[in-house]
């Protein structure tokens, strides 16, 4: 961008409707400008960053010294023609880049706005849009610059937006115009509105803007709440009116979208520091054979003088010596040809094409496919050890859903048969024509309850209706959209509108219900609103019939402590089903009424009002006077909502991890919230042998925390090795059981439940046989040690500590014990934590890492890990634009890491090891050559076949098998996740592999040029002229190089499909056709002077002996490899080789059983993820809750509803209208209050970690159905079932302490009666473990 | 290669998605072809013993018999060498070889007498070997005018930079131009039998058929119709080094000049220093006489060119031919021992799979 830059701005004018005196000023237009070229720059700007590639340089280096003639050992050409294809291609790439650039900028620059010109609205596209022009935008119109709100339809002058594109957050967002201009309602007003604007200059501060407007003498002050930003789409707003402040560049939009950093592969920096070694090589082949050449000028060039005289600037052998140099790094040049990035690029282009093509990533529901943004990364997609994701729209879909509920005891929306048939979705719409048709419910029990009238059942449905923050929209009669602030909310008004309680409409002061057909409305007579301290909210309603009932819902610790106690015997059965179903990973929330006579209400009223109006410390009497009210309520029941998780989460985390990947989640949410999701998408589990909370305030308390999981894991691990199983894991458990119940009961102390789930309630078990004297603690465990820890072991992190376990000193410590763990989960993080722990990892385990997440809270952790990967979700778009990839669901992941990651990494690491040998073996003749033409920097072959062999005879079959090959199918990859660790190991390509390729490659150029030398020194042609000329011997080694190289492409292929027939075939073919017409007479008649070759091809390949000189070198070089890659085959085979040979025996037998397997493993995957199976005993406390406090102030202050003006004068006597102040005020609060004073899940900072839900005990069962499934799959799956069993088999909890920590023998015995089964399964198949088996089997 | 993270497509793209028309937008599903989903039809060859060690045997089975057949062909080849460089003082030349003058017009001559233990049948070609002469070396190999050659005008007269320093001598244009013209082997050998009754038979030398067919014909030409070669390179002057112009080297029309080949066949350079070229064949005459009787001959060499300061050989070579070229022992050892590498290798690999290979490999196939 070449604009012309005025000194930078200080403070920004703008005048509205007065384009006169804005023009003074040059602000930039509206037009955005991406690209980067237009047609007449592109060449010499292209051109200029082209050559700033080292690359490029170099060559250009390599064709001046070619035009040296003292120097030139080639001819230019040889240079200049590959160079010339190299800037083509990229060039032509930058320029079709661009063009879409322009297109799409045209097409956002064209887009159509209204603007305000002369009085009236005219259409008039983005890019003409003048700052200070005021133009109208309508409902869900993008925001075409940054405006300053003047007016809007809505009243207050209000209007909403979605900041999606901008930030991505998705819940919307208030903005409000100055009073003073809000009531200039229609253009007429507006067009004689000539406010000045003074602001800041323009710059990348999303979320804050000052400014003064100046209008009639008067000064008013803007602040970043009147001002719609560029990117943001306009919501429930019929209209509104905005002056043009930034436009274009000046845009906060454009201000914010930086360059980003280049990533690059660590094949990338592999292959770089090859390139110099390669140098390195490159110049001491040089300095060898420029001494070579002095001594050879010195004892036998200076006698052959008479016949050879020196180049006239040459007068000693020195200096010759010095010449001979550079003409031999023109030589051997190509051990680093040009064409190695290009045909990287271009590879890594293809797989990127791959992943965009690839329907099994294509999402149907959002019409999205995934996406390779950046094509630079794939390779890498195939070594990442660490994955780091955010859970919101990630792993789970951000959608909840009414799963169960307990109502007086009983409780409802269980299903009772996990392996039974599945469960009939109820149909409400016979009984409710109201019904949402997507509101899914399976048990009918419930259905019938409501209508048999139940009076319970009735109430808790009716609670649902009215106690919530919902606003609905009726478009139609019977046709509601609920707008829920959160998700949980919605989900709740849902089932009860399904279930004939259906909230129809709510004014400030009303809520309208339909309730079993009957429309009822209730007189809303207060809102106590939600908060993260209450953790519950209430709603004050009156009945038509003047009854006057407080309606509570809330977390059930909060809400349990409140009850009047005759609710005991039902208090006990509701938070057993509590537990059950905060078990079962859902998001519990417990109901409650009161009833309230008029007096009560009266003088609570009374007393609220006064502490609302109290000035100081008004929150807290608020707070109080809730706090009085919601008391001695009635226990209406329990709800269970799932936060569903995206389709295929669990299974697509169990084989990650099964290939070795490491899956940590760092999300922002609470520790209830993330560990329910830890335990519903199996990264938790409960035969876990130990989960560790690292929770503590303080440096000290965090290590001494994570020094003592460490020392426990050891000790574990310790006991799991020395096979003393039964007595010293009884000790064990006992003593951590004992341990963890210490930490949970100091949890309840704190109201918070760090820990201890069912705090409040009197302990149902037995307390816990009293902790024996602890072990003396070993000094901290070295780290070494940690490495071989086995057994699997879970850490959930708390934010504040996380912030204390990243300080300097404390990074190794938590680095080792949290890589020792299977699963991280961290807790309360904040962008840039997130950032941080991806950049530990980095620095600290040199591994690759790869983040996912949706939200703008993710893009720091996206950009700084090796991949980003973005969901392109709900959460608007900021994640994908700073991603690398993108797709719509986290199942895809598998697929891009196992498959096409691992596809890629492949296929790059045999193009490398390819690439490097077939330069080697090209280029070395050269040095050997050497040694026999008196180091003169003569080519052994033709300057044509130099110029053409890696851009012609060469680059399309290794490209084809860059591109396309695959060593074992996708489905497999998928069912051996093990065959992902090579990449992770770095084996395919590293420095011992390209040794071994170079070696290769020298030997092969050792063949070739001494078989042919050996064999033609003496040969002559069948007529007797000798064959030792220099031509015959150019294209017999040339030729013989052709088709070893070929031959080794041929070996390397290992998936010929017919791109590549075409492309090993063409090549020799083209071979011989360029090399014919090459040598061709007329080719020669026309320039004699260039094609010296003539007639050499067809007289050299007509002699037998010439063929069969390359037959014998072709032997020679390929016997060997053959030999070597049968014998790593034969006596080492790597698994994908297995997996290979399985596949082709399998083709031959013509029995597609390889595909039933897969399918078959992944429909049982289908069957876990569809049903929470039952998980017994642990005691977690499953209150999450997502909402957000101040959302009872703006309805009751109905300020976001749209009412007859006579409504709105009655509230707004009553109600004081800075609400918008008082809800950011507490938003402000809550974000930066320290989270101990949240007080949420933070237990006093005296509370140490521990076994984080401990529940009674029950004796341990293992739950056969891995077994069983073993039996139903049959023996032929035995190996891939097996991966799936080793992560299903699971421990039913029960009463004994340690409820969830799974009794090591029990799974040892369950291993046994795997391994037992399967070999009986292998001998009734007389048939022996397959070693794949036994591989995975061993995976826990 | 900086990527900015915002592009007014992205902007755009999310436009279609969340807008209002959003249920008629078109299925952005991939295609299903194979060749985009990655399934196209795959020939997936695997190293197996099934297929190795067959191919070892293979290999071994062809190459031995080639080996052989090779090796008994070249062997049945009659070659016959003799160094004539003088270098000893008792070799016949060794007064040749030390007086040397590029300019001398006193012609030195030399015979050498040898003797054939075996009768050489059908034609026998006579070759002239050099020894540490590099032909090959860069700057040789350039130096030389193609364009000159073949008969351009243009270049007769102006020769190629590359000629350099041998482009032009007192002004005028050195035709042929270079060092390769200039440094044209220019002995004479003649060859006599010496008759067991005491005559010395002159063997007569074919002079022509000794260069390639495309050189002879295509390559080089003389400059004009070639029928007055001396009016044609008038304004040229001869090689530095050579004794006779270019059109006096031989008197039949269509040996001289540029096309003469000899001239030719030095033309065409070593790959190697040490080399040969071929020089006379020695046709045979009828089909009951050998063409070359068991025997004593006599080599007359009239010796011209130089060696000596470079420690050069010179040889010359008299050898019968095969459908394969002369005597080559190399090739057919080369493919015995690689035959039997091959076979050998064959059994060993053979013997580690049995004994060591995985046969799991096998084992898990049928399940």
């Amino acid at each position: 961008m070449f604009r012309k830059r005025f000194p930078p701005e200080e403070e920004r004018r703008v005048r509205a409707n007065d384009r006169e005196y804005n023009e003074k000023f040059q602000y930039a237009s509206n037009c955005i400008m991406t690209s980067k070229y237009n047609i007449i720059t592109f060449l010499p700007v292209n051109l200029f960053e082209q050559f700033q590639e080292v690359a490029n340089t170099y060559f250009l280096f390599l064709l001046i010294l070619q035009l040296i003639p003292q120097i030139s050992s080639l001819s230019w050409f040889t240079t200049i023609v590959p160079l010339a294809l190299v800037l083509i291609i990229t060039a032509v790439k930058d320029a079709t880049d661009d063009y879409f650039r322009h297109k799409s900028d045209n097409q956002v620059n064209n887009r159509q706005s209204q603007v305000l010109i002369r009085g009236s609205l005219q259409h008039e596209k983005w890019m003409n849009v003048r700052v200070g022009d005021i133009i109208k935008l309508e409902n869900n119109q993008f925001v075409a610059a940054d405006l300053l709100l003047l007016s809007s339809t809505e009243p207050h002058g209000l209007c909403y937006i979605e900041t999606a594109e901008l930030d991505g957050e998705t819940n919307m967002k208030v903005r409000q115009s100055v009073s003073v201009t809000s009531e200039l309602g229609d253009p007429n007003n507006l067009f004689s509105f000539d406010g000045e604007v003074v602001c800041e200059p323009p710059n990348n501060k999303l979320d804050r803007f000052c400014g003064t407007l100046y209008w009639r003498d008067k000064k008013y002050t803007l602040t970043n709440q009147n001002m719609l930003l560029r990117g943001c789409v306009l919501r429930n707003t019929e209209a509104c009116y905005g002056l043009v402040i930034f436009a274009g560049p000046d845009t906060k939009l454009m201000q914010n979208s930086g360059r980003t950093k280049f990533k690059r592969t660590s094949i990338d920096r592999l292959m770089n520091t090859l390139v110099l070694w390669i140098f390195g090589f490159l110049v001491c082949m040089g300095v060898i054979l420029a001494v070579g050449d002095a001594v050879w000028e010195r004892e036998v060039g200076s006698l052959f003088q008479s016949y050879l005289p020196w180049d006239p600037p040459v007068n000693n052998f020195l200096f010759n010596a010095f010449l001979s140099f550079w003409s031999y790094v023109i030589i051997l040049n190509t051990v680093v040809p040009i064409s190695l990035y290009v045909s990287v690029e271009v590879i890594r282009l293809g797989h990127s094409y791959f992943i965009n093509w690839d329907q099994q990533m294509f999402c149907s529901q959002c019409n999205t496919a995934a996406e390779a943004r950046t094509t630079t990364l794939n390779e890498e997609l195939g070594q990442v050890e660490y994955i780091f994701s955010d859970k919101t729209g990630t792993l789970t879909q951000n959608i909840m859903s009414f799963n169960k509920c307990s109502i007086n005891g009983q409780t409802y929306g269980e299903v009772t048969d996990p392996l039974g048939p599945q469960a009939k979705r109820l149909d409400f719409t016979p009984f409710n024509p109201l019904a949402d048709l997507d509101f899914c419910f399976y048990d009918d029990t419930l259905l019938e309850s409501v209508k048999v009238g139940d009076s319970h059942t009735h109430k808790f449905f009716r609670l649902l209706s009215l106690c919530h923050t919902v606003m609905s929209e009726e478009k139609s009669e019977g046709e509601l959209v609920y707008k829920a602030q959160s998700p949980d909310e919605g989900a709740l008004v849902t089932a009860a509108r399904n279930f004939g309680f259906v909230f129809r409409s709510r004014t400030p002061g009303t809520i309208t219900t339909t309730e079993m057909g009957r429309p009822v409305t209730y007189t809303l007579l207060a809102i106590l609103d939600f908060n993260n301290i209450r953790k519950r909210m209430s709603v004050i309603v009156r009945s038509p019939e003047g009854r006057i009932r407080l309606y509570c819902k809330g977390a059930d610790t909060v809400l349990l402590e409140r009850l009047h106690p005759c609710n005991q015997e039902l208090m006990n059965i509701t938070s057993d089903h509590l537990n059950e179903y905060a078990a079962d990973g859902l998001r519990t929330l417990a109901l409650a009424y009161r009833d309230l006579s008029e007096d009560e209400w009266e003088a609570w009223s009374e007393s609220h009002r006064c502490a609302d109006k109290a000035s100081d410390c008004r929150e807290d009497r608020v707070a109080a006077a809730y706090e009085q009210i919601e008391q001695d309520m009635m226990l209406l029941g329990a709800t269970a909502i799932e936060d569903k998780l995206q389709e295929g989460v669990p299974e697509t985390i169990a084989v990650l991890s099964l290939a070795n990947i490491k899956i940590w989640v760092l999300t922002g949410d609470k520790q209830e919230t993330a560990v329910n999701i830890g335990y519903s998408c199996k990264m938790l589990t409960d035969d876990m042998t130990e989960v560790f909370i690292i929770n503590g305030h303080t440096v000290q308390s965090v290590r001494q925390e994570l020094r003592r999981a460490r020392e426990r894991m050891i000790e574990l691990s310790r006991t799991r090795d020395g096979g003393k199983e039964s007595g010293m894991e009884g000790w064990g458990e006992a003593y951590f059981s004992g341990n963890g119940l210490r930490g949970g009961q100091e949890g309840d102390g704190t109201e918070s439940g760090g820990g201890g789930g069912g705090g409040g309630k009197p302990p149902q078990c037995p307390p816990p046989p009293p902790p024996p004297p602890p072990p003396p603690p070993p000094p901290s465990p070295p780290s070494n040690l940690m490495d071989n820890v086995s057994g699997e072991f879970a850490l959930i992190v708390n934010g504040h500590s996380l912030a204390h376990a990243l300080e300097a000193d404390m990074e190794t410590e938590f680095v080792s014990t949290a890589c020792a763990c299977k699963a991280v989960i961290c807790c309360r993080v904040t962008p840039l934590q997130k950032a941080q722990v991806v950049e530990l990892i980095k620095t600290h385990k040199k591994a690759v890492t790869l983040a996912i997440g949706d939200g703008a809270n993710d893009v720091s952790m996206i950009k700084s890990a090796h991949i980003g990967v973005g969901i392109s979700g709900q959460e608007g778009i900021q994640a994908v634009l700073s991603s690398d990839y993108s797709f719509s669901q986290f199942r895809f992941l598998q697929r891009l890491l196992l498959v096409h990651g691992r596809w890629s990494y492949l296929r790059m690491c045999r193009f490398l090891c390819y690439f490097f040998y077939k330069n080697f073996a090209f280029t070395m003749v050269h040095f050997w050559f050497g040694f026999f033409c008196g180091f003169s920097a003569q080519t052994v072959y033709d300057q044509y076949f130099i110029t053409l062999y890696n851009i012609v005879y060469t680059s399309l079959p290794v490209l084809a098998m860059g591109i396309f090959d695959q060593d074992v199918p996708d489905h497999r990859s998928l069912e051996y996740p093990k065959l992902y660790e090579p990449g992770q190991l770095n084996l395919l390509f590293n420095k011992k592999e390209f040794f071994i390729c170079i070696t290769q490659g020298i030997y092969t150029s050792v063949v070739l040029f001494f078989v042919p030398y050996a064999v033609l020194s003496d040969a002559t042609q069948s007529n007797g002229v000798p064959l030792a000329d220099y031509q015959t011997f150019a294209v017999t080694t040339a030729t013989a190089l052709v088709i070893v190289v070929s031959v080794q492409i041929a070996l390397d292929t290992g998936f010929w499909t017919v791109i590549n027939h075409v492309f090993v075939w063409g090549s020799v073919g083209c071979y011989f056709s360029i090399m014919l017409a090459l040598h061709s007479q007329s080719l020669f008649r026309i320039f004699p002077n260039q094609f010296h070759f003539v007639g050499s091809a067809q007289s050299t390949l007509l002699q037998p002996v010439v063929w069969l000189t390359i037959a014998l070198a072709t032997a020679i070089c390929i016997v060997p490899v053959l030999a070597f890659r049968f014998l790593k085959l034969d006596l080492k085979p790597q698994l994908s080789d297995t997996v290979r040979y399985t596949q082709l025996v399998r083709q031959k037998k013509r029995k597609p059983a390889g595909r039933s397997v897969g399918s078959a493993w992944r429909g049982v995957g289908m069957v876990a993820e569809g049903r929470l199976g039952a998980r017994g005993g642990s005691r977690r406390s499953g209150y999450a809750f997502a909402h957000q406090e101040g959302f009872g102030e703006l309805i009751t202050s109905g300020k976001n509803m749209r009412l007859s003006s006579q409504a709105l004068a009655n509230f707004a006597s009553r109600h004081s209208s800075s609400w918008i102040d008082t809800l950011r005020r507490k938003k402000h609060n809550h974000t930066h209050t320290p989270p101990s004073a949240s007080g949420e899940c933070s237990p006093a900072p005296s509370c140490v970690s521990g076994l984080f839900p401990l529940g009674p005990q029950k004796p341990i069962q293992l739950q056969h159905r891995a077994q069983s499934q073993l039996h139903l799959q049959g023996p032929a799956q035995a190996p891939s079932s097996s991966v799936l069993g080793s992560s299903a088999v699971r421990c039913h909890g029960g009463d004994s302490p340690g409820g969830w920590t799974l009794s090591l023998g029990s799974v040892q015995e369950a291993l046994f009666g795997w391994k037992g089964f399967a070999g009986r399964s292998g001998a009734s198949n007389s048939q022996g473990l397959p070693p794949v088996a036994k591989e995975t089997s061993h995976i826990e | 290669m900086m990527a900015s993270s915002y592009s007014a497509k992205d902007e755009d793209g999310h436009i279609t998605v969340t807008g209002p028309g959003g249920a008629a937008l078109r299925s952005k599903k991939p295609e299903n072809t194979a060749f985009k989903q990655q399934r196209l039809p795959a020939w997936q060859p695997i190293l197996t013993a099934g297929t190795v060690l067959p191919a070892f045997f293979i290999i071994g089975l062809i190459f031995i018999p080639i080996g052989i057949g090779l090796f008994v062909t070249s062997n049945n080849i009659r070659e016959f060498e003799i160094d004539y460089t003088g270098v000893d003082e008792s070799s016949p030349c060794f007064n040749c070889s030390q007086n040397f003058s590029w300019n001398s017009t006193q012609p030195c001559t030399c015979s050498i007498p040898f003797s054939l233990e075996q009768s050489y049948e059908n034609n026998v070609f006579m070759y002239y070997g050099l020894s540490n002469f590099y032909q090959n070396h860069r700057r040789y190999v350039k130096s030389r005018d193609d364009s000159q050659l073949n008969g351009h005008l243009g270049s007769l007269k102006q020769p190629s930079k590359e000629c350099e320093p041998y482009a032009k001598h007192e002004n005028k244009p050195i035709a042929p131009c270079g060092a390769i013209a200039n440094s044209m082997f220019n002995d004479t050998l003649e060859l006599f039998y010496n008759d067991p009754n005491g005559t010395k038979v002159l063997i007569p030398l074919r002079a022509t058929g000794i260069a390639w067919w495309t050189d002879k014909h295509v390559k080089f030409g003389n400059p004009g119709d070639g029928l007055n070669l001396t009016a044609e390179f008038q304004g040229t002057t001869k090689p530095v080094n050579w004794r006779k112009p270019v059109y006096e080297l031989d008197s039949d029309p269509l040996n001289n000049g540029f096309i003469n080949e000899d001239f030719i066949v030095w033309m065409r350079t070593a790959a190697l220093p040490t080399f040969r070229k071929l020089y006379r064949i020695i046709s045979r005459k009828d089909n009951m006489v050998p063409t070359l009787l068991r025997g004593n001959y006599t080599l007359e060499v009239v010796y011209n060119y130089p060696v000596r300061s470079f420690e050069g050989r010179k040889r010359m070579i008299l050898s019968t031919i095969s459908w394969m070229g002369g005597k080559n022992p190399f090739l057919g050892i080369a493919y015995i021992t690689v035959g039997s590498v091959c076979f050998f290798l064959g059994v060993v690999l053979l013997i580690i799979h049995h004994k060591y290979g995985n046969r799991n490999n096998s084992a898990d196939i049928s399940n």
